[in-house]
C-alpha cells in the first residue's frame, strides 16, 4: 500500500531523509519512532505530497506521490496534532465542507455515522469553537476517515489528549487496521509504539535504524535513538 | 589550509586593474561637460551601477526559475548572490543620482520616472532577502524568495512604464542621452560599463564560493 | 463538474467563516474609515485641494485595509493549519489560488462597497452617472491587488513578523495597479472623458491579467513545503 525506493530530502546541507526504502502492506499497522529532527515527519509529507523529494519515489496504493497526486490524497486521510479543523464551523459543517472537497458520496449518513461513532453526535451542531482537545481531536479523526481512506498517516495524534481519547483513538485505529486500512502513525512514546502497533520504524538521522515486528524489539534497543544531538 | 585558487585572483587582479583604468579615462581623460561641469562625471559610475543593478536583478529572476524547476540548491544560491550584489549596486545608484542632481538641478530628488523606478526597485529587493531571512525552513525560505524575486523582476518595467504615464506633464530630464556624447566621453563610459560588468562577475563568483563554503561546513557540523 | 463544487465549497466555507465571525470585514471596515478620518487632518476639509487627493485617500484607505483583511485571511486558515488540511485535499492548486482570490476580491469589495459612499459625503465628490465605470475601476483595481496579495499573504504568513513582512513585499509591487486606479478614479471623479479614462483602464485590466496567470503559476511552489 505503501512503497518508497531510496526516498531522499535534503536542500543545501541539510539533509532530512538519506535514502528510504521500505513497503507496508495493505491493513498493517506500524510505529514510526525516532528522535525530534529524525525525519518522521518529513516522511509524512513526502508520502502525503505536501512535500516533494529530493529523489527517489514513493507510492500509495500504486500510485506515484508526484505524478499522480490527485489519485494519492483521495486515498489517505491524514491526522496530525494539528486538527485541520474550522473553529467558527460546526463539527457537521466541517464534516461537510471536507466531504464535499473529497466528493463523498451519501455525505449525509457518512458523517452521521461517524459523528455517532465518535460520540459526538449530541454536539454535532456546536462550533468546534466549544470543543475539548479530546473532542476536536476524534472530529479529525472522523475528517480523515470520511472518505474511507486505504492508507491513514498519523502524525503524533495523541499530544495533549486524555486517558479516554486515547483509548478511543486507540481501538478506532485498530478497528481500522482489521478493516484493511493501511496505518502509519509517528509516536514519541516508545511504550505506546511497542504495545499497539505491529511493525516498528526508528528513524535515526534520516536513516531506517530499526524495521522489525513490534514484538521482536525491546525498549532497550529503542532508547538510543532517542537522545537528540 | 588551501590558498586562494588562482582563477579568483587572477579575476580579482584583472578587475582591479579594470577598474584602475575606469577611473582614469572617467577622471582624468574624458573632456569636462560644457554646462554641468566636472560633477557630470559621477555619470561614468552611475550608469554602470544602473546597468549592474539590472543585470543582477536579471539573473536573479533567471536562477530562481531554474530553482524553482530543479530544486538544486546552487541556483538559489547563484540568486541570493546576485540578489545581495545587486541591492549594493543599485543603492549606488540611488547615492550617486542625488550628488549629480543636486548641483545640476538644484535638488537632490525629483520623482521622475527612473529615479522613483530605482527606489522602488531597492524596496522590492530588499524585501526579496527579508523573505530569505525571515523564513525559518531555509528550503521553503529560499522558494518564497524565488516566487517573489520572479515578480519582482517582471515588475520592473511595469513601474517604469506606469510611472512614466503618470508623470507625463513633467518632461523626463534627459541626462546625458545618447547622441550629443562626445566620443571621448562614449569610450569612458563603455569601458567603464565593461569593468563593472567584470567587478560583478567576480563579486558573484566570490560570494557563491562564500555560500559554498558555508553549506559545506555546515555539513560537516550536521554530521559530527 | 467536481472542481465546480470544490471550487464552491471553498468559497462559500469562507464566506460561512467570516459571517460567523465578522473579525475581517470588521477590522477592514474600520481602519479605512480610521485613514479617512485622518486624512481629514492633513487637508483643509472642503476645500478644492482635498477633492483632488480624494481619489488618492480614497485608495490608500482601501490598499491599506486590503493589506489588513489579506493577512487575517490567510493567518485565518492556519490556526489549526486548516491550509494544509486543505492542500490534503484532492484540489487542483490552481483552483485553490483562483478560489482564495475570488474570496479575496469579495471581501475586500464588500468593504470598499460600504465605505465608498461614506467617503463621497466626507469629500463631497460628485459621481452623477459615472457609477457604474466607478464600480469598475474598484474591481479592477482590487482584483489586480488582491491577486498579487493572495500569493504574497501565502509567503507571509509562513515566516517570522508575517504582519510586517505583507505590506513590505506586496505595496512595492503593486505599485502600477496603485497608480492606474488612483489615476482613472480621479480622471472620473474630475469628470474627464471616457477617452482619457480608458488607457488607464486597459492598463490596469492589463496588469491583472499579467499577474493573475503569473501568480496562478507559482502558487504551487508557495504552498508546498
Amino acid at each position: 500500500m505503501i512503497l518508497t525506493r531510496d526516498l531522499r530530502k535534503s536542500f543545501g546541507p541539510v539533509q532530512a531523509l538519506a535514502g528510504l526504502s521500505f513497503a507496508m502492506a495493505e491493513g498493517e499497522l506500524a510505529a514510526l519512532l525516532g528522535a525530534n529532527g529524525a525525519g518522521k515527519s518529513t516522511l509524512l509529507r513526502l508520502i502525503s505530497g505536501l512535500s516533494r523529494p529530493s529523489s527517489g519515489s514513493a507510492e500509495v496504493a500504486g500510485f506515484d506521490v508526484r505524478r499522480q497526486p490527485q489519485e494519492v490524497r483521495r486515498r489517505i486521510g491524514v491526522v496530525s496534532h494539528q486538527t485541520f479543523l474550522y473553529e467558527d464551523l460546526s463539527a457537521e459543517e466541517n464534516l461537510h465542507f471536507y466531504g464535499r472537497m473529497y466528493s463523498v458520496a451519501g455525505l449525509q449518513e457518512r458523517s452521521d455515522e461517524l459523528l455517532a461513532m465518535m460520540e459526538l453526535w449530541p454536539r454535532r451542531t456546536d462550533l468546534v469553537r466549544t470543543f475539548s482537545r479530546g473532542m476536536q481531536q476524534r472530529l479529525a479523526l472522523a475528517r480523515a476517515m470520511l472518505h474511507q481512506p486505504t492508507v491513514l498517516l498519523l502524525d503524533e495524534p495523541f499530544t495533549g489528549l486524555d486517558l479516554h481519547a486515547i483509548d478511543l483513538l486507540t481501538s478506532f485505529i485498530e478497528e481500522a487496521s482489521a478493516g484493511r486500512v493501511t496505518v502509519l502513525m509517528t509516536l514519541h512514546d516508545p511504550d505506546y509504539a511497542l504495545a499497539h502497533s505491529r511493525r516498528l520504524f526508528v528513524l535515526h538521522q534520516g536513516r531506517l535504524v530499526i524495521d522489525q515486528p513490534s514484538e521482536q524489539v525491546r525498549k532497550g534497543d529503542i532508547l538510543p535513538f532517542f537522545r537528540e544531538k | 589550509m588551501k590558498s586562494i585558487k588562482p582563477l579568483y585572483l587572477a579575476l580579482a587582479v584583472l578587475t582591479f586593474l579594470l577598474i584602475e583604468g575606469a577611473l582614469y579615462m572617467a577622471l582624468l581623460q574624458a573632456p569636462t561637460e560644457r554646462t554641468m561641469g566636472d560633477v557630470q562625471r559621477i555619470f561614468y559610475f552611475h550608469v554602470p551601477s544602473a546597468w549592474v543593478s539590472f543585470l543582477a536583478f536579471f539573473i536573479v529572476c533567471i536562477a530562481s526559475i531554474a530553482f524553482l524547476r530543479t530544486g538544486k540548491a546552487q541556483w538559489d544560491r547563484l540568486a541570493a548572490s546576485s540578489a545581495e550584489i545587486g541591492i549594493l549596486f543599485i543603492t549606488l545608484v540611488l547615492l550617486t543620482g542625488p550628488l549629480w542632481a543636486k548641483p545640476v538641478w538644484n535638488v537632490y530628488w525629483t520623482w521622475d520616472a527612473r529615479l522613483t523606478t530605482s527606489l522602488i526597485l531597492w524596496l522590492i529587493y530588499i524585501a526579496y532577502m527579508m523573505v530569505r531571512r525571515y523564513t525559518s525552513d531555509p528550503e521553503r525560505g529560499a522558494k518564497f524568495a524565488a516566487v517573489f524575486g520572479i515578480i519582482g523582476f517582471l515588475d520592473v518595467p511595469i513601474v517604469y512604464m506606469s510611472i512614466r504615464w503618470w508623470r507625463t506633464l513633467h518632461p523626463a530630464p534627459v541626462i546625458g542621452g545618447g547622441g550629443g556624447l562626445a566620443p571621448e566621453m562614449k569610450q569612458a563610459l563603455f569601458f567603464s560599463l565593461f569593468a563593472f560588468t567584470v567587478l560583478y562577475i567576480t563579486l558573484l563568483l566570490l560570494s557563491l564560493r562564500i555560500r559554498s563554503v558555508e553549506d559545506k561546513i555546515q555539513a560537516l557540523k550536521n554530521k559530527s | 463538474m467536481q472542481t465546480l463544487t470544490q471550487f464552491y465549497t471553498i468559497l462559500h466555507k469562507d464566506l460561512l467563516q467570516e459571517l460567523r465571525s465578522k473579525e475581517i470585514i470588521t477590522a477592514m471596515l474600520v481602519f479605512s474609515l480610521t485613514v479617512v478620518v485622518i486624512f481629514n487632518f492633513v487637508f483643509d476639509p472642503g476645500s478644492a485641494e482635498m477633492r483632488t487627493t480624494a481619489p488618492g485617500i480614497l485608495w490608500v484607505a482601501f490598499i491599506f485595509a486590503g493589506n489588513l483583511g489579506l493577512s487575517r485571511a490567510f493567518a485565518r486558515e492556519q490556526e489549526n493549519s486548516m491550509m494544509q488540511g486543505l492542500l490534503l485535499c484532492p484540489v487542483d492548486r490552481s483552483l485553490l489560488f483562483t478560489a482564495k482570490v475570488i474570496g479575496n476580491i469579495l471581501f475586500i469589495g464588500l468593504v470598499e462597497i460600504i465605505t465608498l459612499p461614506v467617503m463621497i459625503i466626507f469629500f463631497d465628490l460628485a459621481v452623477g452617472r459615472a457609477w457604474p465605470l466607478l464600480l469598475a475601476i474598484l474591481f479592477l483595481g482590487t482584483a489586480g491587488f488582491a491577486t498579487v496579495g493572495t500569493i504574497f499573504s501565502a509567503i507571509s504568513a509562513n515566516t517570522r513578523s508575517r504582519e510586517v513582512m505583507l505590506p513590505i513585499m506586496l505595496f512595492p509591487v503593486t505599485v502600477p495597479i496603485i497608480l492606474a486606479a488612483i489615476k482613472s478614479t480621479s480622471y472620473l471623479l474630475a469628470g474627464r472623458e471616457t477617452a482619457d479614462i480608458w488607457p488607464w483602464l486597459r492598463l490596469l485590466i492589463g496588469f491583472d491579467v499579467l499577474y493573475f496567470f503569473v501568480c496562478f503559476l507559482l502558487y504551487e511552489y508557495v504552498v508546498e513545503e
